[in-house]
């Protein structure tokens, strides 16, 4: 990792300063302003055919004043003073109580975690299109089954600038590049789907040397070996939940209920449970904004707190929740850099940023092996979870049948469902070999790039829902 | 102000013209928003803002490009005609693209789209509104512990079109929406419920009904088990019912179609759904918070049936897939003006506006009654990951209670629900008389379906 050039700040510290003074003018215990300028670049192949070309650019800023427990928020688009002030002075008009000083903000600070290796701006944007056509040649040559192909490539480059009334001045530069592609496969009257992602807080060296094809092929062995599946099985049975994107497994029944706002509403079953085994002693899990690379790494949170590795789960014990300003203070702690917004439209709320289930000793085949009837969960379509009640369902993209301690068929249609806590306490084995992946974790109307991880895991019990009844 | 923001339309397409673009078309949109949040009687947030934003499409020689930014000066204009450019060179060419000829000049407006009320509310009314959802949500039943979040928001948007081959439209509307989750807890079981209403202004919102709502859906979830797995009939409840049919709604859009990813693709004419199913695309209905008097490229709307008492009677269409459709031999084929975008920065593409799912003919009641012993779904959980649009074979989360001896029993929760979108369109064998608007997932207005047979997985 190579710590490369700072990123410099959207707006002089002087402004910033004013600007925090007028959002307080009526009152107010902390105040923060977040600047942003971001431009990104979109294509698609479709039918072979290069289409849904966009680009677009946008700057703004949000202003938020906090007393007690209420946040006061008004955001604009453009960066100029007489834009800054305006969204100062709605804040400020509906803000009252005692005044705090605005404390004089220090010389930027900014943390890049990775060098850029080749900016996405400088490559011309033909040799994107190129990409897409191999990603198209690539799937399509997997066999004559291959009906459809599509792929996309999206690039964005997000510039922040944080400054607050306790003085902090923070800036952060953030290059994302994504790909992904989905595969349709035809055999008589069957018809499947296999999808794939790339992607990072990265250049666009990611996609290059092959990356973007091996990604096809991928998405394409997917489609095809769904052709021949048969319906998921419906009960309770053993599950071995795959590596990478099955990390979202744990981000879903875990994640989501460690959020420091579920928390101290009383909405989350891990609520007052800070200290207790919740799982497994072999259980380690962590939430890690500073990983190289990784696609939910950004090197300060979007209010300019230095994002961190978390303990979340020490020896199966819940060892910390994940918070933002607001949150902290209420709980006398430190932020632990979790303060996320997806854009400066929107507040900040405790959000995961590359959340994993560190590997363990085991083989992936070692778990298998041990399943007499269960459920191989490769790959997810995605999740979703009620903190309250810690309910969660999870649609499995890709699945296959354990029979005798072997992954037989492969399954269509297949749902986990079950309950937080009880699933935790029953992961008995977890893999060595790790991978990260890519994902979009939405939350109180707010999308924004998470990475999840872990090796092979398995859940002693788990209810899938399938058609075979 | 309409006159204001078409001004700026105008210049859109005049600058992605002088950058080069053989055709060009601009939408202006500005728009002011409040969300309020409500915890524990207190304020949680308090968000007032302002957008505006200009997204521009162009076409070269059959090639199209988009481009979309947030500085309307004449120099920033000038950069995203640029952009907009650029982008359509890259494209590869596509003989259906082309600049649509939509008139929404000519498009009557829709009374009631544009609510005045909403001006004459304060904040602190609209605080007031969110608050007393909370409190009915905590006096309506005693087992509701917390309220999760009280939450309103209203928006008031101004909207203009303009391209380079003669098109100029604008309008306004308003929209008010008020949500909250209640918790409720007994013994060692906690659930929680979703209320919900919406309107063109907080006039159009029931505080106390929203709030009851929430604390009756969580309550009565209290003590629920799994259900055995089995096959039976289902009962969905009309905020289940919307969802599965907006689903369904975009697999009748032209383009999936086209492209093949419909599973409902070269079956126009077939009888695809139980006759007991009506389904209309309604853009014009004051009602739905999708209308408006014309679509994203400026052709006036209307309504378009998509399944008549079963039978697939048309595809919804913009300009583009109309025009492939006439190149395919469907003579006639024409734009259903279901041209829609989310704003200006995505560019437009087909969707539904508002779905109306016809009532039927039998009480709420006479559906259980009929259903015998069963499960009655009033939600579902992970339908945008467990259903697959190209198969429709979908498997998803499921909470309500079951249905025994033709009345509602014991609550359930933790099961899924599983079939094919076809097969669940077929074993539809009654719709309830009583429809209610639901905002998500689309802009639905769906009554309680009851399901002949559907794989229930459980313990």
């Amino acid at each position: 990792m190579t710590v490369t050039r700072p990123a410099v700040p959207l707006i002089e510290a002087e402004l910033a300063e004013r600007v925090l003074e007028r959002a307080l003018q009526h009152g107010g215990e902390f105040a923060d302003l977040f600047c942003e300028e971001r431009s990104g670049l979109g294509l698609a192949i479709d039918e072979s055919r290069i289409e849904r070309v966009q680009r677009g650019s946008e700057r703004g800023a949000g202003v938020r004043v906090v007393r007690g427990e209420t946040s006061y928020f008004a955001h604009v688009d453009g960066l100029g003073e007489a834009d800054l002030e305006r969204a100062a002075d709605t804040v400020a008009a509906a803000a009252r109580g005692d005044r705090t000083e605005v404390q004089a903000l220090e010389a930027a600070e900014s943390r890049p975690l990775q060098e850029i290796a080749v900016a996405p701006s400088d490559v011309p944007a033909e040799r994107k299109a190129e990409l897409l056509r191999a990603c198209d040649e690539t799937a399509r040559s997997a066999g004559d089954e291959i009906a459809q192909v599509q792929a996309s490539y999206a690039e964005g480059n997000r510039r922040v600038t944080v400054a607050n009334s306790e003085g902090r001045f923070a800036a952060d530069d953030r290059t994302r590049v994504r790909l992904g592609v989905q595969v349709v496969a035809r055999r008589n009257g069957a018809v499947e789907t296999g999808f794939e992602t790339l992607g990072g807080h990265r250049g666009f060296e990611l996609v290059e040397e092959g990356a973007a094809e091996r990604t096809a092929e991928r998405a394409s062995r997917i489609a095809l070996t769904l052709l021949g599946a048969d319906p998921a099985p419906a009960g309770a049975m053993p599950v071995v939940v795959g590596g990478g994107f099955g990390g979202v497994l744990f981000h879903e029944m875990t994640g989501h209920g460690l959020e420091a706002d579920h928390i101290q509403k009383g909405a989350s079953v891990y609520a007052g449970k800070l200290g207790e085994q919740v799982a497994a002693p072999h259980l380690e899990a962590f939430d890690d904004g500073r990983l190289p690379g990784e696609w939910g790494t950004d090197g300060i949170d979007d209010e300019g707190t230095p994002t961190q590795r978390t303990s979340v789960i020490h020896e199966g014990r819940v060892t910390s929740y994940l918070y933002d300003l607001v949150r902290a203070r209420k709980d006398g702690v430190a932020s632990t850099g979790n303060g996320r917004r997806e854009s400066f439209r929107h507040l900040p709320i405790p959000r995961m940023t590359n959340t994993y289930i560190a590997p363990g000793e085991a083989s992936p085949e070692g778990l298998i092996s041990d399943v007499e009837r269960g459920f191989y969960a490769v790959s997810f379509a995605g999740g979703q979870v009620d903190p309250t009640t810690g309910d969660f369902v999870f649609g499995v993209s890709e699945g296959y049948l354990i029979e005798g301690g072997k992954v037989t068929k492969p399954c269509r249609g297949a749902t986990l469902i079950g309950n937080c806590l009880e699933a935790l306490g029953r992961i008995d084995a977890v893999a060595s070999d790790f991978e990260m992946k890519t994902g979009f974790c939405g939350k109180g109307g707010q999308r924004v790039p998470v990475g999840t991880g872990q090796g092979h895991v398995r859940i002693g019990e788990l209810t899938v829902g399938g058609t075979a009844v | 102000m309409g006159d204001e923001l078409g001004a700026i339309a105008q210049r859109a397409v005049d600058a992605a013209l002088a950058a080069g673009a053989g055709d060009a078309e601009a939408y202006v949109q500005d728009s002011l928003g409040r969300e309020i949040r409500v915890f524990d009687g207190e304020v949680e947030s308090l968000t007032e803002a302002g957008e505006r934003g200009v997204g521009v499409r162009c076409w070269i020689d059959h090639r199209a490009g988009y481009a979309y930014g947030t500085e309307l000066s004449e120099e920033g204009l000038g950069r995203i005609g640029q952009d907009a450019v650029e982008t359509a060179r890259i494209a590869d060419a596509d003989e259906f693209a082309a600049a649509p000829l939509g008139d929404g000049a000519g498009a009557p407006a829709i009374p009631g789209l544009h609510d005045p009320s909403l001006a004459g509310w304060t904040t602190e009314r609209k605080i007031e509104l969110a608050k007393r959802i909370e409190r009915a949500a905590r006096e309506a039943d005693d087992r509701v512990v917390a309220v999760e979040t009280a939450v309103y928001v209203d928006e008031e948007q101004r909207v203009a079109i303009a391209s380079s081959t003669g098109l100029a439209g604008a309008f306004e509307a308003t929209s008010a929406y008020a949500y909250t989750q209640a918790i409720a807890e007994a013994r060692d079981d906690k659930q929680t419920g979703l209320g919900f209403g919406m309107g063109r202004s907080p006039e159009g919102l029931d505080s106390e009904e929203i709030g009851r709502e929430a604390a009756e859906r969580a309550a009565t979830l209290l003590g629920a088990r799994k259900p055995s797995s089995r096959t039976c009939p289902v009962v969905l409840d009309p905020t289940v019912a919307a969802s599965f049919v907006g689903f369904i709604g975009g697999t009748l859009c032209a383009d999936t179609v086209q492209r093949g990813r419909s599973l409902f693709a070269g079956r126009l004419g077939e009888v695809v759904a139980s006759p007991a199913l009506t389904v209309t695309d309604h853009a014009t209905d004051p009602a739905g918070l999708n209308s408006s008097p014309f679509d994203a490229e400026g052709t006036p709307r209307g309504q378009t049936p998509l399944i008549e008492a079963g039978e697939l009677v048309a595809y919804l269409h913009d300009s583009y897939t109309a025009r492939r459709q006439q190149a395919q031999g469907a003579a006639g084929a024409r734009t259903t003006a279901n041209a829609s975008r989310a704003g200006y920065r995505s560019p437009p593409s087909v969707s539904t506006s508002n779905l109306i799912i016809a009532p039927g003919s039998k009480s709420f009641e006479e559906l259980l009654a009929e259903a015998g012993d069963g499960v009655y779904v009033t939600d579902v959980a992970g339908l945008h990951s467990g259903v697959n649009p190209v198969s429709g074979t979908f498997s998803v989360g499921a909470t309500g209670r079951l249905i025994e001896g033709g009345r509602l029993a014991a609550p359930a929760d933790e099961f899924t629900i599983a079939s094919d979108l076809q097969s669940m369109l077929k074993t539809i064998t009654a719709v309830a008389s009583e429809a209610r608007w639901v905002p998500f997932g689309g802009s639905i207005s769906a009554p309680a379906l009851l399901l002949g047979e559907m794989a229930v997985g459980g313990s």
